[in-house]
């Protein structure tokens, strides 16, 4: 369908062919690493083909890191390309493409993956089970993701990236109006990633509600496991929308229908609601679980139970119910009339309720509380007056009527950018710092984190904060230069110079695991921040096992009070059975490979090739039917020797904090 | 996992990892409801976009449609004939009313294939108009459900003539037999409110 052959590469643009060149140097120097120290056995048997939670969660993770990098580098050139008017660093076209891909970067592929990593590391631990419920699908879960993502960012380099904004509204998305593949990649890299994430979202919702330890019922549930279970039902909920969404731009680009053109009867608006249908609970989807992160960070760092914990739940679910309807606010100009824009403003303004709580009760679990500022605790206080920010600047563009002046300007992007970076981003650094010596063994340098924050907040306000006092100037979103006389270009230089801080800021945060990977003590203590909830009982990093003896639960925060009465490191050598684990698979890595395949070849356009790497998807379905491998057991002996070696440590541990 | 079988309940839920799988298979569909419920919608907002294309009238086959819905019911219900022989471990009469299910899908698909090239040829495809863009995507996503569901019975087949009645295949039979169903439930929806509207209205 008219795609010139000969412009796949995208060439010409001397940042297009650096990148190009640095994407094959990578490349190489990775194979020639790995083959040099005899890697590739070690990469298959323990990253490649694992099924354990834990190295599944730090897979999430380092992507998250990686995708991080790509979607801030995006922003750095779009902050570069406004620092000052009429520049000519990027132009339109390239412009339109980095705003786009910076904005389904970094949700879908740094906060999803961040917190799902999260979520993969902690919540079997914290309601004390040995894996997920579904193992296998969960690794699938992730290389799907890994290869959406993947596909996704090739665009770049092959064929050109989408360029209709993250939300791809049509027409503008259309054939018609963006006849080049780069939407192809949007609408079939999404769905990949989707699917992965739909596979995680029931995983979760059936690991929690099955596999919690004996006397933990739901209201003695860690609030982060939680808004796990909240968020997956939403997932299960809002993603099979986005689903449909994404088959039915399919069909419009590639085969002709007419779904959402402007002829022959389509909708245009019918993508915008089926979006934001999707959308808008996908914020919840990122927000809820940075919410459980930041209760379990402050409730432990405040040496005080959560404080109501009760209306914490309630708070969630209905956060959750209310993410559902109120998806309009997203297009109040676009005409749907006053009495369905006075609904959705109601419900929009409502949702303040259920937040405003939340606040007031994190609040109110540090007062009188012994606050200790460790790094993931800053994280959390400074998070409070941030999101706020935020929460009261949605409330304004919740108003419909004075939206009229704020929608589609940088008022906008700077408010949820205050909501996202404080409540997502400052939330998994939280969890990094706090969950770190429970993945890994060792702690990452609290000075350095030291120095992450500061840099990272002051230059996450100062970038930001500006934009909202461009945008009730008028400055507008997504515009790639202004004039001089606007009288934008100061605080658009301020605005420039914060991205600056918090790019460095980011960068001491990468030294930061380099540094704790090469130089910080390997003897951590199991319990280093002396925490509350159950993962804090078992060894650091985890045995694959988890727990030799599934602990029993008697009320919140499980471990704090085993801890009171004393009976922590007890283990009765007595009481271990042998453990069943399930085995790796090869099949999830070769599923992500045909499904990459496939997408790729959908995305040219290439009709019959992807046909046939369809088949290979039959194929591993078909395998996965036949396959009755049904996992294997730890022996009793292997499970004490494993105990005993991080039970009676020579020397004593080191408690950092206590 | 594996092990702790507890004999007094049905052999697909003697497991736990069983049982962890068909309340994941429940959740599973509670995702397929929100796919089929979404395109119903987008159905009903492009519906009577007929662009000066053909309306359902003008292609319907009623008669057609009611032989499938026919097949489509009946193989439900012999379906469910199917697990109740798994429960009472007859073999035989399992494999049966399951390849009898499986010959009355398949005699669905027919059918709606055969509607599908009647309205291709009338000139209706789904780059014609908006509501015939709804109607196939629709439909096609219900029959490409059940064109995947029989080849998952077939693999499922050669296993139950392997292995016999475990808790495993049991559990598999089950499973599939709720996605059977679950698709006749879909079916009801689109007979009603695609062909049975679209002839009224």
């Amino acid at each position: 369908m008219g795609i010139k052959w000969n412009e796949i590469f995208v060439g010409g643009d001397p940042l297009l062919v650096g990148s190009q060149i640095a994407i094959v140097l990578t490349v190489v120097a990775i194979v020639v690493g790995l083959t040099y120290f005899k890697k590739w056995g070690w990469l298959w048997r323990e990253w490649l083909t694992t099924v354990d939670h834990k190295k599944i969660g730090i897979m999430y993770i380092l992507s998250g890191v990686l995708m991080f990098f790509r979607g801030g580098m995006d922003g750095l050139l779009m902050k570069a390309q406004t620092a000052r008017p009429e520049m000519n660093f990027l132009d339109a076209q390239h412009y339109n493409e980095i705003f786009t891909t910076h904005g389904v970067i970094m949700i879908l592929f740094m906060a999803m993956p961040f917190l799902i990593g999260l979520m993969n590391v902690v919540v079997p631990l914290q309601i004390g089970a040995r894996d997920v419920a579904f193992p296998q699908l969960n690794a699938l879960s992730f290389w799907l993701f890994f290869s959406g993502a993947m596909l996704f960012n090739i665009s770049f380099v092959v064929g050109g990236s989408p360029d209709a904004g993250w939300t791809s509204y049509f027409p503008l998305a259309g054939k018609e109006f963006s006849p080049g593949i780069g939407n192809n990649y949007y609408a079939i890299a999404l769905q990949i990633a989707g699917l992965g994430t739909l596979m995680t979202g029931i995983n979760f919702i059936v690991t929690i509600l099955k596999m919690r330890a004996p006397g933990m019922t739901l209201m003695k549930m860690p609030m982060f496991t939680w808004t796990t279970f909240i968020t997956s039902i939403i997932i299960v909920a809002a993603f099979p929308i986005f689903t449909v969404a994404l088959a039915l731009m399919t069909f419009d680009r590639l085969y002709g229908t007419h779904f959402f053109t402007l002829s022959s009867g389509g909708s245009d608006m019918l993508w915008a609601n089926l979006f934001w249908l999707w959308g808008h609970p996908e914020v919840y989807i990122v927000i809820l679980p940075a919410f459980g992160i930041f209760s379990e960070v402050i409730a432990t760092f405040s040496r005080k139970t959560l404080f109501g914990y009760t209306s914490m739940v309630v708070s969630i679910v209905g956060i959750a119910f209310l993410s559902m309807i109120v998806w309009v606010h997203h297009f109040y100009t676009m005409d749907a009339g006053p009495a369905v824009n006075s609904f959705f403003s109601i419900t929009t303004m409502l949702i303040a309720v259920p937040t405003g709580v939340k606040i007031f009760n994190w609040l109110f679990t540090m007062r009188k509380g012994r606050i200790q500022f460790t790094t993931a605790m800053l994280w959390a206080l400074a998070f409070v007056p941030n999101f706020v920010i935020g929460g009261v600047t949605g409330v304004m563009l919740a108003m419909a009527a004075a939206d009229f002046q704020y929608h589609n300007t940088l008022f906008l992007v700077a408010h949820f950018h205050y909501v996202l970076i404080p409540g997502v981003v400052f939330a998994v650094f939280a969890g990094l710092y706090y969950w770190w010596p429970k993945m890994f063994g060792f702690m990452l340098n609290e000075k350095l984190g030291k120095y992450h924050f500061w840099l990272f907040t002051i230059g996450f306000n100062v970038t930001f904060m500006p934009m909202f006092f461009l945008g009730l100037k008028g400055a507008v979103r997504r515009a790639y230069t202004y004039s001089a006389e606007s009288g934008f270009a100061p605080l658009f230089l301020v605005s420039a110079i914060g991205s600056i801080i918090l790019a460095i800021g980011f960068a001491v945060f990468c030294y930061n695991i380099y540094w704790s990977f090469r130089y910080a003590k390997r003897n951590v203590f199991h319990d280093p921040w002396d925490a509350r909830t159950l993962e804090w009982m078992t060894a650091s990093p985890v045995q694959f096992y988890n727990f030799a003896v599934v602990p029993e639960v008697k009320q919140l925060d499980a471990f704090w009070h085993m801890k009171k009465r004393g009976e922590t490191l007890t283990l009765k050598e007595s009481d271990i059975k042998k453990i069943h684990m399930p085995s790796n698979s090869g099949l999830p890595f070769y599923m992500a490979v045909v499904f990459g395949i496939t997408g790729f070849f959908l995305v040219f356009e290439a009709h019959i090739a992807a046909a046939v790497a369809a088949i290979g998807i039959v194929v591993g379905l078909i395998i996965r039917s036949f396959d009755y491998n049904d996992g294997y057991y730890v022996s009793v002996d292997e499970i004490k020797e494993t105990e005993r070696t991080w039970r009676n440590v020579e020397g004593g541990t080191e408690n950092h904090v206590g | 996992m594996s092990a702790n079988i507890n004999h007094s309940l049905p052999l697909e839920y003697q497991t736990e990892q069983n049982r962890l799988n068909i309340l994941g298979f429940w959740v599973f569909l509670g995702a397929e409801i929100v796919l089929f419920a979404t395109l119903f919608a987008v159905y009903g907002v492009l519906g009577h976009r007929y662009a000066g294309g053909p309306t359902p009238s003008d292609i319907f086959k009623l008669n057609d449609v009611l032989i499938e819905t026919l097949l489509l019911l009946t193989s439900s219900f012999t379906c469910g004939l199917a697990v109740f022989f798994m429960r009472q471990r007859n073999m035989k009469q399992l494999l049966v009313w399951f390849i009898i299910t499986l010959l009355l899908g398949a005699g669905f698909l027919f059918m709606e294939i055969r509607e599908f090239i009647h309205y291709v040829h009338e000139g209706a495809t789904m780059q014609t108009s908006a509501f015939l863009s709804s109607f196939f995507v629709l439909l096609g996503t219900h029959g490409a459900h059940v064109t995947f569901g029989i080849i998952w019975a077939i693999m499922l087949i050669i296993q139950l003539l392997q292995r016999g009645l475990t808790p495993v295949t049991a559990r598999k039979m089950f499973i599939i037999s709720l996605y059977w169903h679950f698709l006749d439930v879909v079916w009801i929806f689109i007979f009603t409110f695609v062909y049975l509207k679209g002839m009224v209205g």
